[in-house]
């Protein structure tokens, strides 16, 4: 783990892994696209606008996941200090948000047509707004300091604290009435969902993975650029300062 | 072709969900291109500056020998 903390073998590591997650999700998305309005079938039910699935799931099982990473990322700089860790929490924040706002405006544009409403103010809808807000809050909350560590550190106690909504999220279909369907690939028992339209969901997902990875690879690289600079300015004040004493002195 | 784009009635709300999905996803993206751009530029500019302000100092250093 502490291999990493290495500003330096992070960024080498994260040259060689761009490109590849750039491929994968390109090659991803060309396919799974042409999967989900092509190939896959209509739903015997919900006719085509099933095909909003395979936008909204994927994007609900992001939502999901970077904030899991956030939260990672959080305990190892709350507890571990680890250098990079703040790094990574800051870049996924704005990712996980814009994937779990895709995940509310699609399921709003599903909604409509097949609930007959754009939005309830159930279990399953009201936590992912939740979801949402925490992102926010967490962006907010690392920038509302001077200080960037202090920052950092409210920044990560929110994340962590906000773990207790994600199994909320997952099993809000089960302990509640709601309008949104249970789940029907990550459940106990196996996926209950058909085959051609399992292979789009997992395209898709994987074209979002692609996607996630060269976002947060670039904007890691960034945040560390812009600490660099912090740090030789803060370098080039003291020098300054330093040369104005012993003139005065001198 | 017009079946297709018509997704069974439900054209609005399918390419809607795809339309804004595009769009999110590609604003993100070129927020962040340019972000790091900008740091890049940043940081470029202002190792230069210190290597310059270096070069003077010892150019100075030199002259009053």
């Amino acid at each position: 783990m502490q291999r990493f903390a290495n500003p330096g073998q992070f960024l080498r590591l994260a040259a060689v892994v761009q490109p590849w997650a750039a491929g994968v999700g390109a090659v991803a998305t060309a396919v799974g696209l042409y999967f989900a309005l092509f190939l896959s079938p209509a739903d015997y039910q919900q006719g085509d606008t099933v095909r909003i699935m395979y936008v909204h799931v994927p994007a609900a099982w992001m939502a999901l996941s970077i904030y899991l990473g956030l939260a990672v990322a959080a305990a190892l700089s709350l507890v571990w200090k680890h250098p990079l860790a703040d790094v990574a929490a800051r870049a996924m924040a704005p990712i996980g948000a814009a994937f779990t706002a895709l995940c509310l405006i699609t399921g709003s544009l599903w909604g409509q047509p097949m609930w007959g409403t754009w939005w309830v103010w159930d279990a399953r809808l009201t936590s992912v707004l939740v979801l949402f807000f925490l992102y926010l809050g967490h962006i907010a909350l690392a920038n509302a300091f001077d200080d960037a560590d202090r920052g950092a550190r409210a920044a990560a106690v929110l994340a962590l604290v906000g773990v207790v909504n994600l199994p909320i999220i997952k099993f809000s279909v089960d302990w509640w009435n709601t309008l949104h369907q249970p789940a029907s690939v990550m459940r106990l028992g196996g996926p209950t969902i058909h085959g051609a339209m399992l292979a789009p969901l997992l395209l898709m997902w994987a074209a979002y993975m692609g996607y996630f990875v060269v976002v947060l690879i670039t904007r890691m690289r960034t945040e560390l650029a812009e600490r660099r600079l912090r740090a030789l300015q803060l370098n080039a004040e003291q020098a300054t300062r330093m040369t104005a004493s012993a003139v005065e002195a001198g | 072709m017009a079946d297709f784009l018509a997704m069974g009635g439900y054209a609005a709300f399918v390419w809607s969900a795809y339309g804004v999905t595009a769009l999110v996803l590609a604003g993100l993206g070129l927020a962040t291109v340019l972000s790091a751009r900008r740091a890049r530029a940043a940081l470029h500019e202002a190792e230069q500056q210190i290597q310059g302000r270096r070069r003077t100092s010892r150019a100075q250093a030199r002259a009053q020998r």
